[in-house]
C-alpha cells in the first residue's frame, strides 16, 4: 500500500460554546489517513464522531468553534485559510462528504440534474452539455442509469438517493470522502450493496474514505483501520486485523462495546451491556473519561488523563492498563 | 389449539385505497396499495414474537391493526379466543386495557409539555382507574421502579428534554405497563438506543416479560438482536409471511431465498473483509405494494425464480418441520 499520507489530522479541538458552559465535543484528537485508506471513526452518539467531520469541513455547526489544531490534507495546513478560500479551493475538490440520511440532502423541488448541475456549475466553469456528460459518467460509477437525471428525490428509493449523493460527492474528484452514517437508514439488502458500491470506488478511483459509524459490524466491513471515540477523545486505534481479530481490542471502552454489538451467527442468549452513559461533556469525570463505566478502572485512572499510547505496530490505545501490561 | 395462543390472526390484510384520476374514476378503476396483504400467525401466552421486514413491508401497519389503529380491510384478529375484528368504543376501550404499545422514537413518543408524571398518569385516567391521587401516585413510583428508574420521586417531576434516549425508552416502557397489559407490542423500541445501552433495555424488557406475564409482539429489521430476544420469528416480504420459526430455524437453517438473502447481508463484527466485496444474492429494492408482481411475489428478486415462479398461484406458507413454515414452492431445491 501506498504509505503517502492524504491527511493528517493534528490535536484537533471543537468546543460548544452554549449558554451553559463549553461542551468540548472534539478535544484534541490526531489521527491521518494515508492513500487508498479507509479509516473508520466509530463512538457512540454524542461521540463527537460527526462533530470531527464537520470540523474536516470547517463547518462546525454554531455555536461550536475550531478552537485549536492543523488540518493538513497533502501537507498544506488548511486551518488558516479563509471561508472564500475554503469554498473556492478546499471544500468538495479536496474533502467531501456523504451526509447521513441521503433522503433529506436532496432539494425535494429540484430534479436530480439541476441539483447535480448546480454542484458542478458552481465550482467548474462548463457548458450545460459538458455537465450532463459528467453527470453520466458519474451515475455510471454509482450504478445509477442516466434516466432519473429527470426524477425528483422523491421518486426514487432511499438506496438511489444515497447514490446519487455519493455521485455528487465524486464530481470534483476530492482526495477524500468523509461518509457519515451512509447506510444507517437503509435496510440491510441495500446496505451491503452501498457498502459494495463504496468498496468498489475504491479501488477504481483510489479515493481515501473515512467512514463516520455508530455501528461496528459495518466498520469491520469497510474500514482498514479503525479509531474508537468516546466522549470526545479518540481512545483507540488499530487496523481491521487488531480491532477485530482472534487478539481483540486493547482498549476495556472497545472491547465492551465489541461485546455489545449483536453477532448473528453466534448462539449467546444474553448480550453484555455498558452499564451507565456516556458522560456530560459540560463537566467530564477526571482522569480516563471512561472510568466511571469501566470495569477494571484503577485509582490512577481517575487522576491522570491516558493519552494514546503506541501498544503494538500501528495498535494505539489510551488507557492506563494497557501501558501497564506491556 | 385454539387457547394457546393469546393473540391470533388470520389472513388480515390491509389495503389502502390511493387516489385516482377522473378518468380511473370515469372507469370505475380502483387501485391499492396492499401494505398487508393476508397475513397469519397466532402469538402464544408468555412469547416473544418477532415480525422482520425492510421497510415497507407491512410489519408496522401488522402491528397498528393488532393495536385496532388501523381498521382491517379483511381477515379476522382474535384475542383470548374472542373475535375483536369489529368491535363498538366500549369494547375497544377494554381491548386497550389489555394490549400497549412502545413506539419507535422515544423522542416523539411523549408529549414535551408534560411532565413524567402526567405521562405515566394519562393511562390510569383515561380508564379511571385508582380513585385517588395517592393510590396513583404509588403506581407510578411502582411503575418507575419497576423499569429501573431510581428515584422515582426525582423523575416524576421531570420534562421529556431533561432524559437520555435510553431513560424515554424506560419510562415508554413504564407507561405501556401502567394499566397490566397482557399483551405489549413493541416497534423497534432499540432501534434509536445507543449501542452500549441497547442490550441493557432488552434484558430489561426481558425480565418484565417474566416478572409480569407478559406477551411481546416485537418489530424490527434487525436480525441480530431478533436472534437471542425473541422466541418465534416471522419474515415479512410486501405483505405476506415467507417463513416463520425459531431463531435458529430462521438464522442457521434459513429456507426461504428472501430469509437467505437477509442473513447474507447482515454484517458481523469480524476481521479479515475489508477487501472482499461482498455477495449480496438479491438485487435491486423492494417494489411498491402498489404494484405487487404475479405468481410469487418475490421472483423479480429471487435468483433461482423460473417461469413456474411466475405462473403458478403463490406459494401458500406450508409447514416444513416442527412448527418452521415456509412460503416458496421450490425451497427444496435450493
Amino acid at each position: 500500500m501506498n504509505m503517502e499520507k492524504v491527511l493528517e489530522v493534528k490535536n484537533l479541538k471543537m468546543y460548544y460554546f452554549t449558554s451553559k458552559g463549553v461542551v468540548k465535543a472534539v478535544d484534541d484528537i490526531s489521527f491521518e489517513l494515508k492513500k487508498g485508506e479507509t479509516l473508520g471513526l466509530v463512538g457512540e452518539s454524542g461521540c463527537g464522531k460527526t462533530t470531527t467531520g464537520f470540523s474536516l469541513l470547517k463547518m462546525p455547526s454554531p455555536p461550536g468553534k475550531i478552537v485549536g489544531g492543523q488540518i493538513l490534507i497533502n501537507g498544506e495546513d488548511i486551518m488558516p485559510l479563509s471561508e472564500n478560500e475554503m469554498r473556492k479551493s478546499v471544500r468538495w475538490q479536496k474533502i467531501a462528504m456523504v451526509f447521513q440520511g441521503a433522503m433529506n440532502c436532496l432539494t425535494p423541488v429540484y430534479t436530480i440534474e439541476r441539483q447535480m448541475m448546480e454542484t458542478l456549475q458552481l465550482h467548474k466553469p462548463m457548458s450545460k452539455e459538458e455537465a450532463r456528460e459528467t453527470m453520466k459518467k458519474y451515475l455510471g460509477y454509482v450504478g445509477l442509469s442516466e434516466d432519473i437525471l429527470k426524477r425528483y428525490p422523491h421518486e426514487l428509493s432511499g438506496g438511489m438517493k444515497q447514490r446519487v449523493t455519493i455521485a455528487m460527492a465524486l464530481f470534483l474528484e476530492p482526495e477524500v470522502i468523509i461518509c457519515d452514517e451512509p447506510t444507517t437508514a437503509l435496510d440491510v439488502v441495500v446496505q451491503a450493496q452501498i457498502i459494495n458500491l463504496l468498496k468498489d470506488l475504491k479501488e477504481k478511483l483510489k479515493l481515501s474514505f473515512i467512514f463516520i459509524t455508530h455501528d461496528l459490524a459495518t466498520e469491520a466491513e469497510v474500514s482498514d483501520r479503525i479509531a474508537v471515540m468516546y466522549a470526545g477523545k479518540i481512545v483507540e486505534v488499530g487496523t481491521n486485523q487488531q480491532i477485530y481479530g482472534e487478539q481483540g481490542p486493547a482498549h476495556p471502552y472497545t472491547q465492551k462495546l465489541l461485546g455489545a454489538t449483536p453477532k448473528l451467527h453466534e448462539n449467546v442468549k444474553e448480550l453484555a451491556f455498558i452499564p451507565g452513559t456516556p458522560p456530560d461533556l459540560l463537566e467530564p469525570p477526571t482522569g480516563c473519561r471512561f472510568h466511571p463505566r469501566c470495569p477494571v478502572a484503577m485509582e490512577k485512572c481517575k487522576k491522570e488523563e491516558p493519552i494514546l499510547n503506541e501498544i503494538e505496530p500501528n495498535h494505539f490505545a489510551a488507557c492506563w492498563r494497557c501501558l501497564n501490561e506491556q | 389449539m385454539n387457547s394457546e395462543y393469546l393473540v391470533e390472526v388470520k389472513d388480515l390484510k390491509k389495503w389502502f385505497p390511493v387516489r385516482r384520476d377522473f378518468s380511473q374514476v370515469i372507469k370505475k378503476e380502483r387501485k391499492f396499495v396492499k401494505a398487508v396483504d393476508g397475513v397469519s400467525f397466532g402469538i402464544k401466552k408468555g412469547e416473544i414474537f418477532a415480525l422482520i421486514g425492510e421497510s415497507g413491508c407491512g410489519k408496522t401497519t401488522t402491528a397498528k391493526m393488532i393495536m385496532k389503529l388501523h381498521e382491517a380491510t379483511a381477515g379476522q384478529l382474535i384475542f383470548e379466543n374472542n373475535d375483536v375484528t369489529n368491535v363498538d368504543k366500549k369494547r375497544l376501550l377494554e381491548y386497550r386495557k389489555e394490549v400497549q404499545m412502545i413506539f419507535q422514537d422515544p423522542y416523539a413518543s411523549m408529549n414535551p409539555r408534560f411532565k413524567v408524571r402526567d405521562v405515566l398518569e394519562e393511562p390510569l385516567l383515561i380508564h379511571k382507574l385508582y380513585a385517588d391521587r395517592d393510590e396513583r401516585l404509588e403506581k407510578m413510583k411502582d411503575g418507575l421502579s419497576k423499569v429501573k428508574i431510581t428515584p422515582p420521586e426525582e423523575f416524576l417531576e421531570r420534562y421529556p428534554h431533561m432524559l437520555s434516549g435510553g431513560q424515554r425508552q424506560r419510562i415508554a416502557t413504564a407507561r405501556s405497563l401502567m394499566l397490566s397489559p397482557k399483551l405489549v407490542v413493541m416497534d423497534e423500541p432499540v432501534s434509536m438506543i445507543d449501542l452500549s445501552t441497547r442490550a441493557e433495555i432488552l434484558y430489561m424488557l426481558k425480565e418484565l416479560k417474566n416478572e409480569m406475564d407478559l406477551t411481546y409482539l416485537y418489530i424490527t429489521h434487525d436480525l441480530s438482536t431478533a436472534r437471542y430476544f425473541t422466541d418465534r420469528i416471522a419474515v415479512m416480504y410486501l405483505g405476506k409471511v415467507v417463513e416463520m420459526g425459531t431463531p435458529e430455524q430462521i438464522i442457521d437453517n434459513s429456507l426461504h431465498p428472501y430469509t437467505k438473502a437477509l442473513i447474507a447481508a447482515v454484517c458481523e463484527p469480524k476481521s479479515g473483509k475489508v477487501n472482499i466485496v461482498k455477495e449480496v444474492p438479491i438485487k435491486g429494492e423492494i417494489p411498491s405494494a402498489a404494484n405487487i408482481p404475479q405468481g410469487c411475489r418475490f421472483h423479480p428478486r429471487c435468483p433461482y425464480a423460473k417461469p413456474s415462479c411466475i405462473s403458478n398461484p403463490e406459494p401458500k406458507l406450508i409447514e416444513h418441520n416442527n412448527d418452521h413454515f415456509v412460503a416458496c414452492d421450490r425451497y427444496k431445491e435450493i
